[in-house]
């Protein structure tokens, strides 16, 4: 793969302005699967979650899925959607071999949700309000594994494998209004707004959300328009890229400034943008041509004739709009709150998008400051190391046992790091870390004096310095007893005997 | 030729009921029947291992004292549009030679659970398409009553089968008059109940939106028999009406019995006559019109102005839903499958399969329906043809304002000789223009024989149409016609029909 040219972020900037939208797909954690009895788990066996239904079998028929239909109210109300009093399945009809009918079941012309907004708030404290077109519900594709190949895409692969078990799984598709006046803040603007997506479905318990997974999954259309002298009408939209495989928050942004530094280089150049998908590589931190598009792709959508228009009534959707949660805006007030963070500390985890994370930490029962710690700290070290998302490394109910280990005075923080760096490492629950690694502190004091003691019968010379009323001088015993304790020992107990000894 | 398969499926299931005659030897005679003239006929794709199996534990559970259902024990024919677990499954397709579906389709489902035994898969127009059986992959089927003629189409296995004494009873599927044209040209009794009556699921589907599964008989009553047990609400078929249906053979044990006719309401269609309509056809339909009228029937003439339409219309929604719903049939799943010269991608393998899986007129309306349904088109053609559906929807509504049932011949012509419009789909396509409106607004239509042309001696059948969800009527009227004429003639038309087979 040629390496494409980069133009320097800021004087892109300078001659272009970005110009964005997003589709976002959310796979609902329903029982089952849209339009059949299929369980809709991740994890199974290929091909063992199936019915004729998501096979395309001759015969077989969808029905759909109620649940799936509440959830999909209940986020375009939570996108501040209108709830179409009747809405549509039609059929986007294409030949793939993961698609099992070769059509697939979405909305076309009549969505179920339409007209929407979400406020979004950036790491410089702007907020955006993004609008939203629409949310419509549509079925999943199987998943294809590429066999034979070098690079696991199906071009040069010898043969390919399906699994339809993924085939039928609910979607949500958000599709964003043309985003206008980003600026130099879309590559934030974009992590931002798809992290509120998520705390949306998270909050609305709608969807696994897990970006890792693929239960949440963003396509970031974006396009360069060159800017124009003042007084003068704007530059008609320049042409678009449809960047998919984001597979985190912060793929989002990264892929986002990558198009940006990209197309501006091609346009300053005088080249011209093709109008295609771009294929986000998180281990380079590129883009690579997917297949062209158009708008002219022809998908012969048709009203689904095996489906009747869906009708929710207006008491359902009064009674899902009384059970919404509070709108992400307001709850993140609460919590900042609640938890008493300040705005700094506050805006680290929103930045880090572990809001999540932290509620769940919290609700195991670890204090916020605990949770915020470990969160923003450690874990998200070793994930932006490995290029990989937080919340893939660790569950919240792991980091709170840490967090509780620490508390009962069974670790200090660097051996709790050590234990976190078990668990991710697979090794097992945070307790069995400790007893495998061996790894808690010396709480028998009579260990440590003896430590103490032969240190400071090794060096008389700071011993003086102590009793001289040189405190600071104690140092120097203490890192030597706790690297004969191999750090397991708490380092403020350590300091309070080597005082107590030293004034003997 | 033995007295068991002329009787009608209520008289059989009466002699079953009293033991007079078993399951199994129900079954017996009608494969014998089959083995006898099926050569000629070729109704039948398949004929089941299981079907005496299946017998013989029917007259185990009589002989237990279990209560059974009123035609257990009865054979039934089955179209290879419908999927079975137990036999292959083609809908006429070599794409699908072979196929067998991991489940039955609802109505032999519920088949099954009455107790009726399930003998063998019938021929019929690939995936549907057809008037003639003359486009099934697997050679035509024969006109028992002329082997040289066209049994009708798609269903003309079922119809065959029924009019050969093959079968007491069949399933058809009809979404232009697949089960009533074939009734019309074999002088049998086919029903398209009203759309959403019966569940589709586990019909292979040709047109969604206008697909209807339907009995084909001998007599109006054993339709009813069938429909009481193919009916009703099917959670696996989001179109399937929940309403609770009448006995549709009550209705035809009454229509037979009774004076339906006096007082009632009919509305012969202007449009469904005249050019185009073969003369001994119209002549037959004329002569019933004057029994009816005879019969205290008030009948008038009405207009339905956008009838002309339907037959553009309908080969606009067809061709677009087939388009579609035969995408599936790619080779990646199940069914045949063409590997070009040294491998290919899986877009040539899916070609490959299809190029040889597929006949022409499949082809020729994928290609219309992927055409019609193209952006820049669609408003022009899919788009049009949707509002042409919404008039004659209309005209069906003001025509019921004024009369209880609609009438017409079943099909302009009696059953034409092979390879006579095989050429000129056109005029093929025109032979379903009396039944394709009834599939276009969902209404009910049932073709009753009313004689036989007097020029050629092929029986001509008249279709009763009666507004969505009067199915009843439809048996009440039809029934009551059919008593009447074989009262007149002093015995059924079916029994005129050539006896066949050498053997």
């Amino acid at each position: 793969m040629a390496k494409d040219a980069l133009m320097d972020y800021d004087k892109a900037l300078e001659l272009f302005e970005p110009v964005l939208g997003f589709e976002v797909h959310v796979e609902l954690n329903t029982k089952t699967k849209m339009f059949s009895h299929a369980p809709n788990d991740f994890g199974s066996d290929a091909n063992t979650n199936v019915t004729p239904v998501c096979l395309g079998l001759p015969g077989a028929l969808p029905v759909v899925n109620e649940q799936a239909v509440r959830y999909s109210i209940s986020l375009g109300l939570a996108l501040g959607c209108s709830i179409a009093p009747s809405s549509r399945f039609a059929r986007k009809n294409y030949f793939y071999p993961d698609l099992a009918k070769n059509y697939q079941i979405s909305q076309y012309d009549e969505p179920i949700a339409f007209g929407g907004s979400v406020d979004v708030e950036l790491p410089n404290g702007r907020l955006v309000t993004v609008s939203i077109e629409r949310a419509h519900m549509e079925e999943d594709a199987g998943k294809l594994t590429h066999v034979g190949g070098s690079t696991g895409r199906i071009q040069g692969a010898e043969y390919s494998l399906v699994d339809y078990n993924r085939a039928g799984v609910p979607l949500v598709e958000i599709v964003t209004d043309i985003i206008y006046g980003a600026e130099a803040d879309a590559p934030e603007l974009a992590k931002a707004y798809v992290s509120t997506i998520r705390d949306i479905v998270v909050s609305l318990g709608i969807s696994d959300a897990k970006m890792e997974r693929g239960n949440l999954r963003c396509d970031a259309n974006i396009s360069l328009r060159p800017r124009t002298p003042e007084g003068q009408p704007p530059a008609p939209l320049g042409t678009r890229t449809e960047t998919k495989n984001v597979n985190s928050l912060r793929s989002v942004e990264r892929a986002i400034r990558y198009e940006i530094q990209r197309q501006a280089a091609i346009l300053a150049d005088g080249g011209t943008i093709i109008q295609e998908t771009r294929h986000w590589h998180e281990d380079t931190g590129r883009t690579s041509a997917g297949r062209p598009k158009s708008d002219a792709d022809d998908y012969r959508y048709f009203p689904e004739p095996d489906l009747l228009p869906v009708q929710p009534s207006a008491e359902l959707i009064e009674e899902l709009r009384a059970a919404l949660p509070e709108p992400p805006a307001e709850r993140r007030r609460r919590l900042k709150a609640e938890w008493g963070f300040t705005d700094l500390e506050f805006q680290d985890v929103v930045n880090g998008g572990l809001l999540v994370e932290i509620t769940e930490t919290v609700a195991a029962g670890a204090s916020p400051a605990a949770a915020r710690k470990w969160w923003t700290g450690e874990i998200s070290r070793i994930a932006n190391l490995n290029g990989v998302e937080a919340s893939a490394l660790v569950s919240a109910q792991d980091v709170a046992a840490v967090a509780a280990l620490v508390e009962a005075g069974t670790l200090n923080d660097k051996l709790a790091r050590q234990v976190l760096e078990g668990v991710i490492a697979g090794e097992g629950s945070p307790q069995e870390v400790v007893d495998s690694r061996g790894l808690a502190v010396v709480s028998d004091d009579g260990a440590l004096i003896a430590a103490i003691d032969d240190a400071l019968a090794s060096q008389p010379d700071v011993l003086a310095k102590i009793r001289d009323g040189k405190v600071q001088a104690a140092g120097a015993v203490i890192g030597a007893v706790m690297k004969a304790m191999r750090g397991q020992a708490d380092a403020a107990r350590v300091r309070e005997l080597v005082l107590e000894r030293a004034a003997g | 030729m033995s007295d068991i398969i002329r009787l009608t499926a209520a008289g059989l299931a009466e002699k079953l009921q009293t033991r007079e005659i078993s399951a199994v030897e129900a079954t017996q005679a009608h494969l014998d029947r089959i083995d006898a003239v099926d050569h000629d006929v070729h109704a039948f794709l398949h004929v089941s291992n299981h079907a005496l199996d299946a017998a013989r534990r029917i007259d185990d559970r009589r002989t237990a004292g279990e209560e059974l259902g009123p035609l257990a024990g009865v054979p039934l024919a089955v179209k290879d549009v419908l999927v079975t677990t137990d036999m292959p499954s083609t809908s006429g397709s070599r794409i699908l030679e072979g196929y067998m579906s991991p489940f039955d389709a609802t109505v032999v489902k519920r088949a099954r659970e009455a107790g009726l035994i399930p003998i063998g898969k019938t021929n019929m127009d690939e995936f549907a398409m057809g008037s003639s059986t003359e486009h099934s992959a697997y050679g035509p089927t024969r006109n028992p009553w002329d082997l040289g003629r066209i049994p009708g189409g798609s269903g003309g296995g079922s119809a065959a089968a029924v009019a050969a004494f093959e079968a007491p009873l069949a399933l058809g599927s009809d979404t232009g008059g697949s089960i009533r044209q074939p009734a019309h040209v074999t002088g049998t009794v086919g029903v398209k109940p009203t759309y959403g009556a019966v569940s589709r699921y586990g019909a292979i589907a040709l047109a969604s939106s206008l697909d209807q599964v339907g009995p084909v008989t001998r007599t109006v009553l054993d339709a009813g028999l069938l429909q009481d047990v193919i009916g009703g609400h099917d959670p696996f078929d989001s179109t399937s009406l929940t309403d609770a249906w009448p006995s549709m053979a009550e209705a035809a044990r009454d229509g037979a019995r009774g004076d339906v006719l006096k007082g009632l309401r009919v509305g012969v269609v202007k449009e469904l006559s005249g050019e185009g309509f073969q003369a001994g056809v119209q002549s037959r339909f004329d002569e019933t019109v004057a029994l009816l009228t005879k019969q205290g029937a008030e009948v008038v003439e009405v207009r339905a102005p956008h009838f002309e339409y339907a037959v553009s219309a309908y080969y606009l929604i067809l061709p677009a839903e087939a388009s579609s719903n035969l995408a599936k049939f790619d080779s990646v799943r199940f069914g045949m499958r063409v590997q070009p010269d040294g491998g290919g991608t899986v877009e040539q393998v899916m070609a490959a399969t299809r190029e040889l899986g597929f006949g022409p007129e499949v082809k020729r309306r994928i290609i219309l329906g992927t055409y019609a349904l193209s952006a820049g088109y669609y408003d022009a053609y899919y788009g049009s043809a949707q509002k042409v559906r919404t008039l004659i929807q209309r005209d069906f509504d003001a025509a019921f304002a004024q009369v209880d049932v609609l009438i017409s011949p079943s099909a302009p012509t009696t059953a034409f000789k092979f390879g006579e419009k095989l050429k000129d789909p056109m005029a093929m396509y025109l032979n379903d223009v009396a039944t394709i409106p009834a599939n276009l607004a969902g209404v009910p239509g049932i073709s009753v024989p009313i004689g036989l042309a007097p020029e050629d001696g092929l029986p001509v059948g008249i279709q009763i149409m009666a507004p969505v969800r009067e199915d009843a009527r439809l048996y009440r009227v039809g029934a009551a016609i059919e008593a009447l004429l074989e009262q007149q003639w002093g015995h059924t038309l079916i029994s005129q029909a050539p006896a066949l087979g050498g053997k």
